[in-house]
């Protein structure tokens, strides 16, 4: 665009400008204060948030080390943070992991194979999708405390039990995984089985190779989204020692006893690593999200 | 060659076999322990799953079939069952089945205190002999009956004998801390006196003979040992009941129609606060669109303002609440917002002089809450909007500069246009989305500030799903029965939403 910029064209820009940048203060501004209350002495500081004194005993105790006050008192660490990031990343892992397995193979069956139904099927599967799992919290702690008296290691309580309640979120994934399928060319498949080559084979040989990005993707944004995971989490999982960072983390502001100071080094130290992984992947979130919502 | 290749087509087979037998051996447990539901749809899904691997038929299915199972037992049974359970006073003073809740009763008794005997427990070899010495007055006299050396196991039936010359002497007596190491073996141990009746373990030192509190009685019935009065199963309230109405615990479940939706409808004392929720919840998800949309909306067509610089260092920073994962920027804002630690009050105070009491005042609460989640959701609006303004022709906007046209202009006749219609869909998803939006009130408020005077607590800032979570698992007497119904209702309301979805996709899709 070749338009001459006016004087008023000028005075607009640095409007914006200084416009944004209140909005960014604004609006960074929650960011900004935690990191200060993390470095800020005691629980119960008010008042100071550029702090006076910086102070690492929140850090320490978000990292598992006691800390031993001015007075010479031992202070322990409240809770297991980094037991419950450990717990997190456990469950995410294995979880994404099968979500992928799983509805990688489907996406293949929607993509690529010809059976009865096959568009009455997915479009039924997205719609399932819409209902949310805190809907049917009920059901499933009625389930797994079902499946948990005859394998008691799928049961309540257990991180097999949570991954498997995640394995069914799938639908959204399947039909990522499918546009993409339906991108690449069939004939190099199809060169595949003229040389001899199953089903099974042409998948696992020709076509997995070339999806492997898109398979990244459903990763990430699977992980992503049973890390932050908390309704079905806080149903299964009740001992401290079991839970996960997501169901833990309010403990920290319960009314009985606020851990203001601590509770922030924890969120920044458990929530940095999630909200990086979270820019990084940023793109592809956001066109796996747009295309869901427009299709949903 | 030859073999090697029968060697490779018998291996599926035998592992099928195997598998085959140990889903068969689950379900003869599952249906031993009376679950005939369970037990079928287990086996109906290992029953599809071994169709679909082994018959050539269903080949598209062995893609399909970890996936389809996955979702219909996680996702789409737990919607049925959620809907079913709204059918039935499912709580927990009605948790058992008829069965079981029977069976716990038949099981309760209680020790005769009059015939209690002290044990000690000797080690002989490696096994162990039981000495028993009976109880007078609180006093334990001297050793009447022992017991031949027992190996300790589960569920062992140990014969007494009277203590006599023929009996060998007694080792010492094993410590107590020693005796705890056998305590579960114990506990399940019967000791049978020598004129045939049986003592349990009712204390860390002591056997007794236990008599049953209900005997089984016709009808599917059961009396009470001590007076005779025989309890009724009543099908239609889930609980024993005598002649007089007078109920046991624990009732059973049973199927009570649509007692739980009528109560939504017709109990003036629970459609109050029921109808005070509803109407916030459509309230919190329609705001949280329009302020979302406000601040979003503006942001997008700055940020594709082409004579701006830095841009993408704007959108990154603003993008950020978005990629803080919900759970820990909702905690932060419960400590920032505290009325007397929170940092907000601290600057509201310097500058204002006030410190609003967000967590105790209902109207200020919701304010929060608004604030809160219009922070999270703006930057998703902003991309969404971004995304769809970058797809509008540049040549449009050339010929309104041509034409003079003012930047409000050509946001009005060009810009909101033509990204309403493909923005539509999507607003009604954020709609949906924030309808069900549970973590926000679950982590910030909990539903509270409380109505006061109800008979379930409800919260001033409770939504639907909310209320539900805590009818279900918190304080209010876990009534599963009535938080199904509650979902199954907000079942009904998402279709509806993915319904006017698809009308308004459709809507935009022709207008293009």
């Amino acid at each position: 665009m070749a338009i001459v910029q006016s004087r008023h064209q000028q005075k607009r820009v640095w409007a914006a400008h200084a416009f944004l940048w209140v909005l960014i203060a604004l609006m960074l501004f929650p960011l900004l204060a935690v990191l200060s209350i993390s470095l800020r002495p005691g629980n119960f500081a008010t008042g100071e948030l550029i702090p006076s004194q910086i102070s690492l005993e929140h850090w320490k105790l978000a990292l598992g080390i006691p800390h031993i006050a001015a007075d010479g008192t031992v202070i322990e660490p409240p809770f297991p943070v980094m037991r419950w990031l450990w717990n997190s990343i456990k469950i995410a892992t294995i979880s994404s992991i099968l979500i992928v397995a799983i509805s990688t193979t489907a996406a293949y069956a929607f993509a690529r194979l010809k059976f009865a139904y096959k568009d009455s099927l997915i479009n039924s599967m997205m719609l399932l999708q819409m209902f949310p799992a805190v809907l049917a919290l009920v059901a499933i702690y009625a389930i797994f405390e079902t499946i948990g008296t005859y394998v008691p290691w799928l049961g309540i309580e257990t991180h097999a039990g949570v991954v498997l309640a995640y394995v069914g979120g799938i639908a959204m994934h399947i039909w990522t995984i499918r546009g993409y399928f339906e991108t690449i060319p069939t004939e190099i498949e199809e060169c595949a089985k003229v040389d001899g080559a199953t089903h099974w084979q042409a998948f696992r040989y020709v076509l997995l190779p070339m999806a492997v990005p898109i398979l990244m993707v459903v990763f990430i944004l699977a992980f992503i989204g049973t890390i932050i995971e908390y309704p079905v989490a806080s149903i299964l999982l009740r001992e401290e020692e079991n839970l996960t960072l997501a169901v833990g983390s309010k403990f920290f502001l319960s009314e009985q006893r606020y851990l203001w100071g601590d509770f922030a080094a924890a969120a920044i130290l458990s929530g940095l690593p999630i909200t990086a992984v979270f820019l990084f992947a940023q793109r592809w979130i956001v066109s796996g999200l747009t295309a869901g919502g427009v299709k949903g | 060659m030859n073999t090697a290749r029968t060697a490779n087509r018998a291996l599926p087979w035998a592992v099928a076999a195997a598998l085959a037998a140990l889903c068969f051996y689950l379900a003869m447990r599952i249906l031993a322990a009376g679950e005939w539901l369970a037990a079928g749809a287990f086996l109906a899904i290992a029953g599809a799953g071994f169709f679909v691997y082994l018959s050539k038929a269903a080949f598209a299915y062995r893609y399909l079939y970890p996936g389809l199972a996955a979702m219909a037992v996680f996702v789409l049974f737990p919607l049925l069952y959620t809907a079913q359970i709204g059918f039935t006073n499912y709580s927990s003073a009605h948790l058992l089945s008829e069965s079981r809740a029977r069976q716990y009763l038949l099981d309760q008794a209680v020790p005769d205190e009059s015939r209690l005997m002290e044990f000690s427990l000797h080690a002989d070899g490696g096994e162990h002999r039981i000495a028993l010495r009976p109880v007078v007055d609180g006093v334990a006299g001297a050793v009447t009956h022992a017991s031949a050396p027992v190996a300790l196991r589960d569920g062992i039936e140990v014969a007494m004998q009277r203590i006599d010359a023929a009996l060998p002497p007694l080792a010492k007596a094993l410590p107590l801390n020693e005796v705890l190491l056998h305590r579960a073996a114990l506990m399940r141990a019967r000791l049978v006196m020598p004129d045939g009746m049986k003592l349990q373990y009712t204390g860390v030192r002591e056997f007794a003979p236990v008599n049953p509190l209900w005997s089984a009685a016709d009808g599917g019935g059961v009396r009470e040992a001590s007076t005779g009065t025989l309890f009724t199963p009543n099908r239609d309230k889930g609980w024993f009941e005598d002649a007089q109405g007078v109920a046991l615990q624990p009732g059973f479940k049973v199927g009570v129609g649509f007692a739980n939706y009528a109560r939504m409808v017709n109990d003036a004392e629970f459609r109050g606060p029921f109808l005070s929720i509803f109407v916030w919840t459509v309230v919190f998800a329609g705001m949280t669109v329009l302020l979302t949309l406000a601040i979003g909306m503006p942001l997008a067509v700055l940020l594709n303002w082409e004579s701006l610089k830095y841009r993408s260092i704007y959108r990154t920073l603003l993008f950020l609440p978005y990629a803080v994962p919900a759970f820990i920027s909702i905690l932060v804002f419960k400590g920032l917002f505290n009325q007397n630690f929170g940092e907000i009050n601290t600057l509201l105070h310097a500058v204002f002089g006030v410190r609003p009491a967000w967590f105790a005042d209902p109207t200020l609460a919701k304010v929060m809450i608004l604030i809160v989640n219009t922070w999270l959701g703006y930057p998703y609006v902003m991309i969404l909007c971004s995304g769809l303004i970058k797809s509008i022709p540049a040549d449009l906007y050339e010929a309104s500069a041509l034409a003079g046209a003012s930047p409000w202009m050509n946001f009005r006749r060009i810009t909101a246009p033509l990204i309403i219609k493909p923005l539509a869909p999507l607003l009604v998803t954020i709609f949906a989305f924030n309808f069900n939006n549970f973590v926000v009130i679950a982590l910030l408020t909990d539903g509270r500030p409380d109505h006061l005077n109800t008979k379930l607590p409800a919260g001033t800032t409770d939504i639907l799903v909310s209320y539900t979570y805590r009818i279900a698992f918190q304080d209010s007497g876990q009534n599963f029965g009535l938080a199904a119904a509650i979902s199954t209702v907000i079942f009904f309301m998402i279709a509806l939403m993915s319904f006017a979805n698809m009308k308004v996709a459709k809507l935009a899709a022709g207008g293009k």
